[in-house]
């Protein structure tokens, strides 16, 4: 019952995301800039490897996209804590369990939403990846295990951070993340410390699993291998992580939470619009 | 008794903000905690919303403890929160249908819960507004939707923290008439906090003046204008010059003021003591 509540919820902030139009523009614009980007990559060749650069990147960007679930549901969540709405789920019967399954939902609904809308009309730009030779199976896998692996991540991280500015803090090591992933530039061309932290972090798995769904060889990874069992390993072992360490976290944040305390924060934002 | 207060103590480090509150209400009472800013109105209401843990002194809300109280225990409270921004891009009826739902699991036959959301959008007067997203409401509108949220599983007992700040007089009595009836029809008890002494007497059957933490004097309107008894204030001239005079019995005062001046006495004004002055001169005894 629980469940099926927050899965409403999920369903009603997902369809919110797509009818309100400042929220569309930015399920849109990143992709559209993407897409832009492979359009401008796509007859360029990859060194000497055969690869064209976009049939790289595309995966890698999809990849990236739903690892940066982490970073939106963070936001969220600092942002629902600042204005009442955590305070409201902590009110009701169950709220904060709804509110959790629907976060979820609705981020994880709206990341495979933005992956689409990538991936369709990208596979019609980019020489190279083809539908029918895609492994859809590892697709869903890698998609699938990798939410399980970051959102839970983006919820620790959420409660950590008590106000959006401190929150924004997140955004530069986040975007170190990305450098060192493997998405724009392969990992192995990089120092081996930075090759050793980029293959911690989810961004690089994520990316890996992807291009080994959309990509026919990997003569350009580490080991020239997919190394599906060290991504399952890896994205597996954040999961059950933010799995274990999330629950832990946001009920401890949530017990914080009182009228007075939202008041304080309300009054504190007015004062700074002031 | 539906709220039990004893001995309630709490403290943040070295600062003590409850000094040994006690209280009761039982099944369809309105209470209202009157006090100035700081006094612990909101740190006793959310002990009692289980929101807060307290220092020391027993605590029940429906027979139960706030700090081990369940979903159960929940579903059988309502809180109304003062919104500010949330739940931006919801549509009135939506988010009430929603939140509703979640105490549809808690209904028994004598309860149904939770409210239709059709009649709960009627009963605070928000059925034009029902399509339309709440952060294009009004701040009165917002109000009666946070006081909504805050019914829409049917509670035992309702909390209203401050529930009128904010509003113009209109929405201010639509309001008061709301809480009567709840309390009337529903049998809901309800606890508020206000820094108004006029909604706290229009609204409850009792009144806890509570100050720095102390309740230092409770009882009905009547009883507290008696309890402290203020001084009337007597004003007249004589040959055009204006005389001020601050009585306990200003009756007997006057009588004497005639008695003596007879017709010179002119422009009489008597003002009894209000509740208003009680309450006043009560808080700056304290402080």
């Amino acid at each position: 019952m629980r469940i099926r509540v927050g899965w409403q919820r999920g369903l009603i902030e997902l369809r919110q995301s797509f009818t309100n139009p400042a929220e569309l523009l930015s399920h849109f614009l990143w992709p559209i800039l993407m897409l832009v980007a492979l359009f401008f990559l796509r007859n360029r060749d990859f060194g000497s490897t055969g690869f064209q650069l976009g049939a790289l990147a595309l995966p890698s960007i999809l990849g990236m996209n739903a690892a940066m679930g982490m970073v939106s549901i963070s936001q969220l969540l600092t942002a629902d804590r600042a204005d009442g709405t955590l305070l409201r789920a902590k009110a009701i019967p169950n709220g904060l369990v709804g509110y959790v399954v629907g976060k979820v939902v609705s981020v994880g609904g709206g990341l495979i939403a933005d992956l689409a809308i990538l991936l369709i009309p990208a596979l019609f730009l980019v020489d190279g990846i083809s539908l029918g030779s895609a492994h859809w199976l590892t697709l869903g896998w890698v998609l699938l295990l990798g939410l399980v692996a970051t959102l839970p991540i983006g919820a620790v991280l959420g409660s950590v951070f008590t106000t959006a500015r401190s929150q924004g803090l997140i955004q530069l090591p986040m975007l170190g993340l990305i450098a060192i992933s493997g998405i724009f530039y392969p990992i192995t061309a990089l120092p081996s410390w930075l090759e050793w932290i980029g293959q911690v972090t989810p961004i690089y798995w994520m990316g890996l699993g992807m291009r080994s769904a959309l990509l026919p060889s990997p003569a350009v990874e580490v080991d020239g291998s997919w190394r599906h069992l060290e991504t399952a390993a890896v994205l597996g072992v954040w999961a059950v992580a933010g799995l274990l360490l999330a629950p832990v976290v946001l009920r401890r944040m949530a017990r914080r939470e009182s009228g007075s305390k939202v008041a304080e924060r309300r009054e504190q934002a007015l004062r700074r619009v002031a | 008794m539906v709220l039990t207060v004893d001995g309630l103590r709490m403290r943040y480090g070295d600062t003590e903000v409850l000094h040994d509150v006690s209280f009761d209400a039982g099944p369809g009472e309105v209470v209202a905690l009157l006090g100035p800013n700081g006094a612990g109105k909101s740190t006793t209401i959310e002990i009692l919303e289980g929101f807060r843990l307290r220092s020391a002194g027993r605590v029940e809300v429906l027979g139960v403890d706030p700090a081990a109280g369940d979903e159960r225990w929940r579903s059988r409270l309502g809180i109304v929160l003062q919104s500010w921004r949330d739940h931006g891009n919801w549509r009135v009826r939506e988010l009430l249908h929603h939140l509703g739902s979640y105490y549809a699991p808690y209904a028994t036959s004598a309860e149904p819960r939770p409210w239709p959301t059709d009649e709960l959008l009627d009963a605070v007067g928000l059925t034009a507004h029902a399509g339309q997203k709440i952060r294009t409401l009004s701040g009165g509108q917002r109000r009666r939707l946070d006081v909504a949220i805050g019914i829409v599983g049917r509670p035992n007992v309702l909390f209203l923290d401050e529930p009128t700040a904010g509003f113009d007089p209109e929405a201010r009595s639509e309001f008061h008439d709301l809480v009567r009836r709840l309390a009337a029809e529903q049998d809901t008890t309800i606890l508020l906090t206000t820094h108004d002494l006029d909604e706290a007497s229009k609204l409850a059957h009792r009144i806890l003046v509570l100050t720095a933490g102390r309740i230092i004097a409770a009882g009905t309107t009547a009883q507290l204008t008696k309890l402290i008894a203020g001084e009337d204030e007597v004003r007249w001239t004589i040959d055009g010059r204006p005389f001020r005079k601050s009585t306990e019995d200003s009756t007997a005062f006057v009588r004497g003021l005639f008695a003596t001046y007879g017709e010179a006495v002119a422009e009489l004004e008597v003002r009894r003591a209000s509740l208003e002055d009680t309450y006043l001169a009560l808080v700056r005894e304290q402080s």
